[in-house]
């Protein structure tokens, strides 16, 4: 975490050469909203990488719950999907968006539980899954005229402040509650985690489904800023999720992590990006240093964890 | 006669125990030499530093030719065949540097023959039985050109007629000048097989005989005899009032027919030797395995218990064996690892209640000695074994339990903390608590059961009462 922030810093001092970078209210804005979405996601994976697993279909699920949150939020002059669902309550799509994500998180977390096939594969093939089911949806058509409703939780700060409250939420719930002790304990060893009386089965599917709950937000709120919902959404967040929740210390091996460390990392991404944008870097220069860092990040991560020479 | 062997005064010494001490031993060419002694005692230790497996500390090992070792857990590939078993990274190779297929079952084929094998070279190892697979591990020794091989309980998991077929394979290589050590703890085998017996005992070699000079009396006393100097302190008095009771608990192919019950108040030590299902009857009992077919009844009502959940529910706690692979939450600190179980009873409105939570940590931290109260928040890594079995204690406490399951529970740990933990299971069947004690040390099974139920292979062997149980008669039970 504190090499996170040094990154950070580094960031910051190096674009005071130019213009002032932070002191810009336009880009930090944008530079912060970029991050919410991914944030979301970070929540959710930084959960699930405690339990010593991964999810790599956070983005393909915001591209879904994207499509089919937009679908039910369509205005009547719109060449709607469902023409007959059109103006519908913005609880509908809303909803509707949620529950996908959930339910494919469901089923994620029922394979991984009940097959024992790793959550790297497992989560593999929901991205592509999910990512095709998108596309299908409206054999890649893009989907518009949202009602203003439903695109009032993509405007101005409000992505942000739901990003907070759920960052505030979950840090609470993995702080002082038996569903956040129980996930630290089935990182740490999910063997002794049954021994001791933990349903790590029944723990693992809810970890999952929760995850895939918040990359549906994360399409909610992304197809509510964007005003449509588009297939090709999302592409490659859940890997900045993942960075974002590796580079603010949470450990890949499972039991180490917090999320205020994830938000943190979260913001350093979002650092990074805007600076590397701000400072004229070119977009691939960044994704080469993006992974650097990451990859920095975990190896200071295993120094730091490495065993103490420990008595028996 | 050419010693093949030669152990000199080794030494080694792990964290907490001194595995071996001061130990020679010699091996001739042409004969089998059986290794004996409890669990333990030294055995697998002095045969992983003759294989080269381990480094000894001090003191010297002489070969005269190479040496392979045949562990109990064989090392064999499942999804490949047999020769390419036998050959593994030593492969004939073509011209081209690729895999001569031919050579390779051609040559497998004549180690087997010469064994008086019956394997196709060409089957998958998955396929075979394990005593088959036994064969492919002696032949990859074989065509090694070992001159010493190694044996370690090779007998455990054979019927009668594939142990004769071992023996057979045994006699032969004796015959061909190659020196066998046979690890084993069964008697009966040794007068059958060995010219000579090493007994090992807490470390030491206690003698070094032909086996026409000992009898089975003589033996069983060289493995088990020495003074009990270390007292344990027992003031509890088992009640009348059965508080578990188990009847007919079989687990096809592991254990079966194991009947027992336990009083308030009681220790019922559990002893046994490597292969006696101990552990596997202990996580029966607290549903990490499911039996097929007999009854537990806890205070009088039958119960199924079929998770660990319903375990803790029935008042039962579980101490397991190992407790790096399933007792300690490594990155977590000292009272995580002890607050798992029972979060449920400090959990309000949602919330967990920190400060009651860490109270009754405290509480359990002092009952097991663990004296700083700082060392809640310290990473249960940096701990010393002792202290980490006692952070362990510490958490079953806290469920408060009738019945208490421990499974090796001072294995790995130094002597002061030792002797701290078996005060708390004194304290804690003094209290009422119905205690099992699954243990391979005599001393603590002697010093701290009223009653010792001895385990053989998956059967119960015999229950014996504290004034009746002495080391003899345990092993007497215990090794068939």
């Amino acid at each position: 975490m504190l090499i996170g922030i040094a990154v950070g810093f580094e960031l910051i001092g190096w674009s005071t050469r130019g213009a002032s970078f932070l002191f810009n209210g336009q880009r930090l804005l944008v530079m912060v909203l970029q991050v919410s979405i991914v944030g979301l996601l970070a929540i959710g994976v930084t959960q699930v990488i405690l339990t010593g697993g991964i999810d790599l279909s956070s983005g393909s699920v915001v591209a879904l719950s994207a499509m089919i949150a937009a679908s039910l939020a369509q205005t009547p002059n719109a060449r709607a999907v469902f023409p007959a669902l059109t103006d519908l309550p913005v609880v509908v799509p809303v909803a509707a968006g949620l529950a996908t994500g959930a339910l494919a998180g469901l089923v994620n977390g029922s394979l991984i539980a009940y097959t024992h096939i790793p959550p790297f594969i497992a989560t593999l093939g929901m991205m592509v899954s999910a990512r095709g089911l998108a596309r299908y949806y409206t054999q890649g058509q893009p989907i518009s005229m949202l009602t203003a409703d439903y695109t009032a939780l993509g405007a101005g700060a409000a992505p942000v402040v739901i990003f907070l409250a759920v960052a505030v939420g979950f840090h609470i719930l993995l702080r002082h509650t038996r569903y956040g002790k129980y996930t630290y304990a089935i990182g740490a060893n999910p063997l002794a985690a049954r021994v001791s009386g933990v349903r790590v089965e029944r723990h693992l599917i809810v970890v999952y489904t929760i995850a895939g709950l918040l990359a549906g937000l994360g399409g909610v709120v992304t197809s509510a800023r964007a005003a449509s919902g588009q297939a090709g959404m999302g592409m490659s967040y859940e890997l900045d999720a993942i960075a974002a929740a590796v580079i603010g210390g949470t450990s890949l091996s499972g039991g180490i992590g917090r999320i205020t460390g994830t938000v943190i990392g979260t913001i350093i991404l979002g650092i990074m990006t805007s600076g590397f944008t701000f400072v004229g870097l070119d977009a691939y220069i960044q994704d080469i240093v993006k992974g650097g860092v990451i990859v920095s990040a975990v190896v200071a991560d295993r120094y730091r964890h490495r065993l103490p020479a420990a008595k028996a | 006669m050419r010693y093949l062997l030669e152990v000199e005064r080794v030494r080694k010494a792990f964290p907490g125990v001194l595995a071996l001490n001061d130990v020679s031993l010699r091996v001739s060419a042409g004969t089998v030499h059986a290794l004996m002694g409890e669990n333990g005692a030294g055995k697998s230790t002095l045969m992983n530093i003759v294989a080269g497996l381990l480094k000894p500390d001090a003191g010297d090992v002489r070969l005269g030719g190479r040496v392979a070792m045949i562990h109990q857990e064989l090392h064999l590939m499942p999804s490949m065949t047999v020769a390419e078993n036998v050959f593994l990274g030593r492969e004939p190779l073509t011209r081209f540097r690729l895999v001569d297929d031919r050579a390779l079952e051609r040559q497998t084929a004549a180690i087997l023959a010469t064994l008086n094998v019956d394997i196709d070279p060409g089957a998958r190892v998955g396929d075979l039985s394990l005593a088959q697979r036994q064969m492919v591990e002696i032949a990859r020794a074989v065509s090694r050109e070992a001159d010493v091989l190694i044996m370690d309980e090779p007998t455990s998991a054979l019927s009668e007629r594939e142990v004769a077929k071992l023996f057979g394979i045994v006699s032969d290589l004796r015959a061909r000048g190659k020196a066998v050590i046979y690890i084993t703890h069964k008697i009966d085998e040794v007068f059958l097989i060995a010219d000579e017996v090493t007994v090992m005992r807490d470390g030491c070699v206690v003698g070094s005989l032909p086996a026409s000079d000992l009898d089975r009396d003589r033996l069983i006393t060289m493995m088990v005899g020495r003074e009990l100097t270390q007292l344990f302190p027992k003031n509890n008095l088992p009640t009348d009032r059965i508080a578990i009771s188990v009847s007919g608990l079989s687990l096809d192919g592991v254990f079966s027919d194991v009947s027992f019950d336990v009083r308030r108040g009681e220790i019922l030590g559990v002893a046994g030797l490597v292969g006696s299902r101990r552990t596997e009857v202990a996580e029966t009992l607290f549903g990490l395995r499911h039996p097929s077919s007999g009854e537990i009844t806890i205070d009088g009502e039958p119960v199924r218990i079929d998770s660990p959940v319903a375990a803790i529910e029935c008042g039962i706690a579980f101490l397991t064996e190992d407790r790096m692979s399933s007792g300690l939450f490594p990155p977590l600190n000292v009272h995580e690892n002890m607050e798992v179980p029972v979060l449920g009873e400090f959990v309000s409105g949602g919330f967990v209640k920190q400060t009651r939570l860490l109270e009754a940590c405290r509480t359990a931290a002092a009952a097991v000695q663990l004296k700083r109260p700082d060392q809640l928040f310290e990473p249960v890594q940096h701990l010393s074994g002792g202290n980490q079995q006692k952070v362990l204690v510490g958490r079953w406490l806290m469920t408060a339990p009738r019945i208490l399951i421990l499974d090796e529970p001072t294995r790995g740990v130094d002597v002061g903390a030792k002797a701290e933990i078996h005060r708390l299971i004194a304290t804690l069947a003094a209290d009422g608590a119905a205690v099992i004690m699954i243990s391979s040390e005599m001393p603590e099974i002697l010093g701290m059961s009223d009653r010792v139920m001895v385990m053989r292979q998956g059967r119960v062997a015999g229950i014996v009462e504290r004034s009746e149980a002495n080391q003899v008669e345990l092993m007497r039970l215990a090794a068939n």
